[in-house]
């Protein structure tokens, strides 16, 4: 029986099957993994040629490669003779990938270069075979995505008002480049994907899950969630949403108290950005990082990267890195501690979102009442000055506009 | 030679894992020094954590957050805590340096709660200090065998 997703998803609430009907999953694996654009990585993490690390979408195993002169590729781990891994390290630097099994090597692009004992084959060159190839690899702020079909939407049509939350974070390096040079957490959570993504800029839960670090280390983040916050929750379309908190750090107007720290405290970085951006080095230094969802699998939380890979209906790992600065090292011991200090599977934020995303699945089991409201501040949205829907610091805004971009990909991948 | 005596550093290691095991998060801050470095890599046991992510790397004022963090009931991946008790074993001396003894040791521990029974595993690096009469923490560092892969929350003490 074919799921009419019109049905299981409507404007103020969704279904709960959503979250665990295997059938559905794997409809999503087809329509939305293995097909619109998904987060690889970070340029940074294959700098130099030769250079290789593996990566994830979904359950597809890929290799972020960057070849001979200088190209960013994403090859799948699978052997064209046999289909065993090639390439079983996690990272490394090579110009070829040997599969232990029979002994192919290919060249790091993925062109078949040699096999033992080649008379088997007639000879030499005698085989139109090499490591299948991510059809669409493409690269936005350093960021890498790839898309599994041959045709749809660009990078740029799929990531729309998104990007510029992708220039906003780059911005903030004295030389324009975020890198992702320092490794990543991998954490688990017994619970469906779409539970991270909603809770990702969901401003209504921090001061509930995490009031118990903001009130021992006296932090403000609460407060920019609160009801008298004047921060906004913004659908910018696409799927993408973003808590903005720039109308609060505007109203402090202290430079550095996005990350928490004064320009004192950091004064190379500050003296870099101002003899670069000149004035309007103080807007940036204010408004700071962006707190962004980009769909499906990209979360930007100001200091903290992350990337979402589903690994079962009700399984999913997250991966995060701290954001790094390219020409601000004083910035970068900071971001780091900051970071670690914050997620990851102790984090002092993260470990108790992940406790939430996996009661919520068990919650789920229950039968009854089948749905999970999503209509907080349907009757306060307004449409902002640049034509996008926004509702106040903690309404489900971003889970609305996600709800109905992902309705629209899966009901058109039902009609292809 | 070390200045701890034969048995000391075992007592000493078995309590911090009782401590530890029994959520007695007070009992369990009193050990460390006040320049403590309780650290537990990703990725790999020799990854730099200055420049690299790690699971837990906290100096003495973050292991305090951590405490006090736990102690407001509202840590909600420890509350409720976890069920859990480890064995500690393989225990060597691997160098004395003043007053401080590096030991290393194995552990085993079994972490039970509703999300299911986890089992966790390595490798734990401990600097011994004599303090006056008493053996106080300077550092601990737990590599985990699962360290390069995906794990779960772990938000007790390990
Ligand atoms: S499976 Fe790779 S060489 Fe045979
Ligand atoms: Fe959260």
């Amino acid at each position: 029986m074919t799921v009419q997703y019109s049905e299981l998803i409507q404007p103020e609430r969704v279904h709960g099957s959503l979250y665990t009907d295997p059938s559905i999953f794997a409809e999503e694996l087809e329509r939305i993994w293995y097909r619109t654009w998904v987060c690889v990585g970070h340029v940074s993490e294959v700098a130099r040629p030769g250079d290789y690390v593996r990566k994830n979408v979904a359950a597809q195993d890929v290799i972020m490669t960057r070849s001979a002169d200088g190209e960013v590729g994403l090859l799948l781990n699978r052997c064209a003779h046999r289909g065993n891994l090639v390439c079983e390290d996690r990272r490394g630097n090579s110009s070829s990938f040997r599969c232990p099994y029979h002994g192919w090597t290919y060249r790091n692009t993925g062109e078949l270069l040699g096999y033992p004992y080649n008379q088997g084959y007639g000879g030499k060159n005698k085989l139109e075979l090499g490591l299948g190839r991510v059809p669409r690899v493409d690269i936005y702020q350093g960021f890498v995505f790839a898309s599994f079909a041959a045709e749809g939407p660009t990078l740029k049509e799929h990531l729309g008002a998104a990007a510029g939350e992708l220039d906003r974070l780059a911005r903030l390096s004295p030389e324009g480049e975020v890198e992702l040079t320092a490794g990543w957490l991998r954490h688990r959570a017994k619970a469906n994907w779409k539970l991270l993504v909603e809770n990702e800029t969901d401003g209504y839960h921090p001061q509930f899950v995490h009031g118990s670090v903001f009130s021992v280390t006296g932090s403000p983040i609460g407060a920019l969630y609160s009801d008298k916050s004047t921060a906004v929750t913004r659908d910018l379309g696409g799927g993408h949403s973003e808590n903005d908190l720039r109308p609060e750090f505007r109203r402090a107007a202290r430079p550095m108290g996005w990350f928490g720290t004064s320009e004192a405290r950091v004064p190379d970085y500050v003296a870099k950005m101002r003899a670069l951006h000149g004035e309007q080095a103080e807007e940036i230094l204010i408004e700071g990082a962006p707190h962004v969802m980009v769909f499906p699998n990209l979360f930007i939380a100001e200091i903290s990267v992350f990337t979402i890979q589903p690994t079962a209906v009700d399984e999913t790992v997250q991966n995060v890195t701290a954001v790094q600065l390219k020409g601000a090292p004083e910035m970068n011991r900071r971001l780091l501690s900051q970071c670690v200090g914050s997620v990851g599977p102790a984090g002092m934020l993260l470990a108790d979102d992940s406790e939430m995303y996996e009661r919520n699945q068990r919650g789920m089991a229950a039968r009854r009442p089948e749905w999970l409201d999503i209509r907080r501040g349907v009757g306060r949205e307004r449409i902002d000055e640049n034509g996008f829907r926004i509702g106040a610091a903690n309404d489900e805004t971003g889970m609305r506009g996600f709800w109905a971009h992902y309705r629209g990909l899966m009901e058109e991948g039902a009609a292809q | 030679m070390s200045s701890l005596e034969p048995g000391e550093i075992e007592r000493f290691l078995y309590r911090e894992a009782r401590l530890a095991d029994e959520h007695d998060y007070d009992g369990w801050e009193a050990l460390w020094t006040d320049d403590a470095l309780y650290w537990v890599p990703a990725g790999g046991p020799d990854v730099d954590p200055e420049s690299q992510m790690s699971v837990i790397y906290d100096n003495r004022s973050r292991i305090r957050t951590r405490i006090s963090q736990l102690k407001t009931g509202k840590r909600y991946s420890q509350s409720p805590p976890s069920n859990m008790r480890r064995l500690i074993s393989n225990v060597e001396v691997v160098a004395v340096e003043g007053t401080d003894t590096v030991a290393e040791a194995n552990f085993v521990l079994v972490e039970s709660r509703e999300r299911g029974t986890t089992l966790w595993s390595g490798r734990a690096t401990y600097r011994l200090r004599r303090v006056e009469d008493d053996i106080r923490l300077a550092y601990k560092k737990v590599v985990l065998v699962n360290s390069a892969e995906a794990l779960s929350t772990l938000a007790f003490l390990i």
